[in-house]
């Protein structure tokens, strides 16, 4: 059952969403190489502590820490540890941030130094798929119409949509109703009202679709070795649009 | 943080067995299932074979395609 959310309730998500993009900003500018994975979670945990919230992943389903970091080939999930970034790779982080009660979550995947045109334009696609997907978050529309508008983005582009892994309804826990997959037919699933709140997320490689999981039971790269990555937001629907909740800017048409 | 689409489990009977370990499989609703070993069944060195009954685990967006997760004796 999807659970929608009051005005204030999106307010208070919506002051969780800032943390999050603040954290994501923070990590922004700590990305380069030589730094390791460890310290940007570190950095992060302490961010987070810091404006009275809580990192939601930490402990989550046995998570062992505050974010994901994901290099190169490898999708999400990826533990922060003693892996160095290196000049060329791309790092993916994904953030959740409780605060009052309420989760907002949000991803991107950053260059480390200069990287090659083609991740770059994966990169581009992976933002402009997330943009899709959020522009169909309207009342009236059907949930598999942001699940369609992205896969025709990412596979418009030549690369491939991840389909084992999907986005989600978000509000009091991290997961919630509906599932949001990246892919499929517009027109299905239940009717998008004012209220809802989703994080959407496309996963997207520049090979296959495919994807193993690794033996620390978390981290998810994908199968023919290609790079992947991952974007997301924490969006609200309202009556006029989507209102993304870890954004700058209020989006709201 | 991105969750684990949702898994149809069903049963049913391997019909054929084709080349690259897929297999053709009758489930018992009554509609046919393209299927490839799960890993841990490959690593256990599990063989299926035609007239055997197996778990399917099918993609919730999906229903055509699954992995077989077990063989039933």
């Amino acid at each position: 059952m999807i659970v929608r959310k009051s005005p204030a309730e999106i307010a208070q998500m919506g002051r969780a969403g800032r943390v999050v993009r603040e954290t994501l900003a923070l990590l922004a500018e700590n990305i380069r190489p030589g730094v390791t994975t460890a310290e940007l979670d570190a950095i992060a945990d302490e961010f987070i502590h810091a404006q009275g919230g809580f990192p939601t992943f930490k402990g989550y389903r046995g998570y062992p820490a505050s974010i994901c970091a994901s290099p190169n080939d490898m999708v999400v999930h990826g533990i922060p540890g003693p892996y160095a970034l290196a000049e060329g790779d791309i790092l993916s982080v994904d953030v959740g941030v409780t605060l009052g009660g309420f989760v907002a979550d949000s991803a991107f995947t950053y260059p480390v130094g200069e990287i090659s045109p083609e991740a770059e334009r994966l990169l581009e696609v992976g933002q402009q798929a997330l943009e899709a997907g959020i522009e169909q978050c309207r009342p009236g529309n059907r949930l598999s119409d942001i699940s369609h508008a992205v896969q025709v983005v990412t596979e418009d582009a030549g690369f491939s949509v991840v389909r084992s892994l999907v986005g989600h309804g978000v509000g009091r826990a991290m997961h919630e109703d509906p599932q949001i997959p990246n892919f499929g037919a517009p027109g299905r699933g239940p009717l998008l009202a004012e209220g809802m709140t989703f994080a959407i997320e496309p996963m997207i490689t520049a090979g296959g679709p495919d994807v193993m999981v690794h033996d620390d039971e978390w981290s998810i790269s994908t199968s023919d070795g290609s790079l992947a990555a991952h974007f997301e937001h924490t969006v609200a629907i309202t009556e006029t649009g989507p209102q993304i909740l870890t954004a700058e800017a209020v989006l709201l048409r | 943080m991105p969750v684990k689409e949702e898994k149809i489990e069903v049963e049913g009977e391997v019909v054929e067995a084709l080349p690259s370990t897929m297999f053709r499989i009758q489930v018992d609703g009554g509609h046919e299932v393209l299927a490839t070993i799960s890993g841990k069944m490959r690593k256990n060195y599990i063989r299926i074979l035609p007239g055997d009954r197996v778990k399917v685990e099918l993609s919730a967006y999906d229903l055509s395609r699954g992995r077989i997760t077990y063989r039933y004796r």
